[in-house]
């Protein structure tokens, strides 16, 4: 079962719960695969302490004028729609973080004066934290596309063995984050009881329904105004099927980066149980 | 001298606008006879890598000087290899900015870091 | 026209109910949400729009079924996998037009297709420019820029314009903060949130943009709290306020009341405070600009 942890806002613990869970479910012994897809700032390791074992680079291809062969004709640079190439008299430049590598100016060069190279946008990152596969990628600092990292990430999916992969998604509703939820069983909408957090949760059910995944909800530092949260949820059918209080132990245990579950088991038993309603829910669970 | 100048309007009244790569219109103005022409800046719509766009243009407009608020550190790149020369100026009226141009009143500038910007 | 933007690294930081206090403070401003993929400030000011455009931004292939002799050049050709059984997934879609140019018959072109709605309303406190960028889509800076735009074709005669930025290092960010004249940047006391105020306040420098700091819930972690205090001493960053945390911050907001009574809160007062400091900042910091 593929298990995508999000939420339409930043800051509502994500991560936070992504990990817990992961913890629960192995200390269960299940066998769990995770994946940190919040390639721009992947911090579940920072929870997981895993030990990383292999890292692989992720390159993307983009242009390498000939300049002896080039007449300055300026197809490529007309061609490009993102403006990686610009043509100033008897020069042709190139810019790699605007390039997308489609190899549109391979094509159109007239003079084939454009071969393809490649840069390194990434790395992959696995290893593991204890009985846990951990893998992540990491975007470079300064580089804009965060899809194809995450693409790469994902492909290797189609050969573990694990039971149970829990993806850690970036924030928000954008592309690299329906990258990252995009063909999983079930997706757990993580959200905060405040009029932003139920905005927020609105964006990203849109997203899920538009992926037509089944989704439910963890409300984390749940009080007094969990009504903000659970109307919605009632209005959309949606479930709520965790709700952490908020406590000073549990935001202090998280600042210093030790994971609640890990040392109060309570929550070992109730992460297990949104894995059992989960499954007992959900058509993919076989 | 022929110069350009990154307009948020289309005449000597318009203000200059600060953002070459998405600034609407780019005033192309003889500083001796005040003659002008305004020319839209295909940058102002581009969806990533205006700033290249916008120079791009800009070079095939044959003014060898420019006047704006801040290019990106691209639009510089593309724009110092066609030999333009850059000017910074506030955000005043083209008219004045015109004025502290032949007054020798403005900087020239130099990059302003590596370009980031992408979507 | 003077430009303001308040900012934050990482998303939850409360940028918003910051961003919502000043407005209350000041009076006579025009206000822009630049966080376009989840904006919220509308929730703070109520506002009744006046004008609502969808906005075309970007471009996807679109395949015209007649022209196709089903040869499948622009599945091979396409990098993205945007093209799967013939059928263009505009989710996957780069627009980079390469299938265009490959196919021989003609049937794909690239279209621009709307990426969102721009909106401009009025509020009880001056005029508001937002938007709201379609679930998915690219183009968020360009989306940004338009925001910022309508907003700028409000100012007449007031003299700032106050901009809630979007969250982040990235694209909308930078379209954010280009031309602003001062960024305040809010933060929160833990390890990421120091990390990512250090992320922002690069870009901030990289574009010439004068950075304040504010830390918000500060006594959450006192420890941390000073942390950030020694790096911005460091880096010669003015740290103009610290803001507690305060559950009646919520509850205002929850109530639907207007911004103005975030200001009897306990953080509100705090944000009071800042104002006056950010207010004096932002007034030296216009020795330039109009």
């Amino acid at each position: 079962m593929k298990l995508a942890v999000l939420s339409g806002k930043g800051g509502t613990g994500k991560t936070t719960v992504a990990v817990n869970l992961a913890l629960s479910l192995a200390e269960k012994g299940e066998k769990v695969l995770f994946l940190d897809t919040d390639v721009e700032e992947p911090n579940a390791g920072l929870y997981m302490k895993p030990v990383l074992e292999e890292s692989l680079p992720v390159t993307i291809a983009q242009p390498e004028i000939d300049q002896g062969n080039c007449d300055y004709c300026g197809e490529c640079a007309n061609f490009c729609q993102f403006n990686a190439l610009a043509v100033a008299e008897g020069v042709v430049l190139t810019f790699p973080e605007l390039c997308h590598g489609c190899g549109g100016c391979v094509l159109v060069c007239p003079k084939e004066a454009i071969q393809e190279g490649k840069r390194e946008i990434g790395v992959i990152e696995k290893g593991w934290a204890d009985s846990i596969k951990f893998w992540q990628g990491r975007l470079n600092i300064g580089e804009p596309f965060a899809v194809p990292v995450t693409r790469y990430l994902k492909n290797g999916l189609a050969d573990v063995q694990e039971d149970i992969v829990i993806i850690d998604a970036p924030a928000g509703v954008s592309c690299p984050v329906i990258e990252a939820v995009r063909d999983s069983d079930f997706a757990l909408l993580v959200t905060e009881p405040t009029p932003f957090g139920r905005h927020d949760l609105e964006l990203a059910l849109k997203m899920v329904d538009h992926l037509g995944i089944p989704s439910g909800v963890v409300i984390n530092r749940a009080g007094k105004n969990n009504d903000l949260i659970s109307e919605l949820c009632q209005e959309r059918n949606v479930p709520i099927l965790l709700e952490i209080e908020f406590s000073k132990l549990l935001a202090s245990l998280g600042s210093i980066g030790i994971p609640f579950s890990r040392v109060l088991p309570q929550w070992q038993e109730r992460f297990w149980g949104i894995y059992q309603s989960i499954k007992e829910g959900c058509p993919c669970a076989s | 001298m022929r110069i350009g100048i990154s307009a948020a309007g289309k005449d000597l009244d318009a203000l200059l606008d600060p953002r070459f790569g998405r600034c609407p219109y780019f005033l192309i103005v003889d500083t001796e006879t005040k003659e002008f022409e305004a020319v839209d800046n295909p940058g102002s719509t581009a969806g990533g890598g205006a700033g290249i766009k916008a120079a791009q243009a800009f070079l095939r407009l044959e003014a060898k000087e420019l006047v704006t608020g801040q290019a990106g550190p691209n639009a510089f790149e593309v724009l110092v290899e066609g030999g333009v020369k850059i000017y910074q100026a506030p955000q005043l009226k083209i008219s004045e900015v015109i004025e502290l141009y032949k007054n020798g009143d403005l900087k020239e500038t130099t990059p302003a870091g590596r370009g980031r910007g992408a979507r | 026209m003077r430009q303001l933007v308040v900012t934050s690294g990482k998303g939850g930081t409360g940028k918003t109910t910051v961003t919502a206090s000043f407005v209350a403070l000041a009076g006579g401003l025009v206000i822009a949400d630049a966080d376009v993929e989840a904006p919220n400030q509308h929730l703070l000011l109520h506002p009744r729009v006046i004008e609502k455009k969808d906005y075309k931004g970007a471009k996807v292939a679109v395949k015209d079924p007649d022209k196709c002799d089903q040869c499948g050049k622009c599945e091979e050709y396409c990098r993205f996998d945007a093209i799967q059984e013939l059928e263009v997934d505009e989710t996957r879609c780069e627009g980079c037009g390469v299938c265009a140019f490959v196919c021989p018959t003609g049937a794909l072109r690239l279209e621009e297709v709307t990426i969102g709605v721009t909106m401009v309303s009025e509020t009880e406190y001056g005029t508001f420019s937002h938007a709201l960028l379609d679930i998915g889509a690219e183009g968020s800076g360009k989306l940004v820029t338009e925001v910022r735009k309508n907003a700028e074709k409000q100012v007449q005669g007031e003299p700032i314009l106050l901009i809630d930025g979007s969250p982040g290092i990235g694209c909308p960010v930078i379209a954010s903060l280009t031309g602003a004249d001062l960024a305040l940047i809010v933060t929160e006391p833990s390890v990421s949130g120091q990390h990512d105020l250090e992320r922002i306040y690069d870009v901030t420098r990289h574009f010439g943009v004068k950075a304040l700091v504010c830390i918000n819930k500060w006594d959450l972690s006192q420890e941390m709290s000073e942390e950030i205090e020694k790096y911005c001493a460091q880096e010669g960053l003015c740290v103009v306020g610290k803001i507690p945390f305060d559950p009646e911050v919520v509850a205002t907001i929850k109530k639907g009341l207007p911004v103005k009574n975030l200001l009897n809160t306990r953080a509100g007062t705090a944000i009071a405070d800042m104002w006056q400091t950010v207010e004096v900042i932002f007034s030296k910091n216009n020795n330039w600009r109009r």
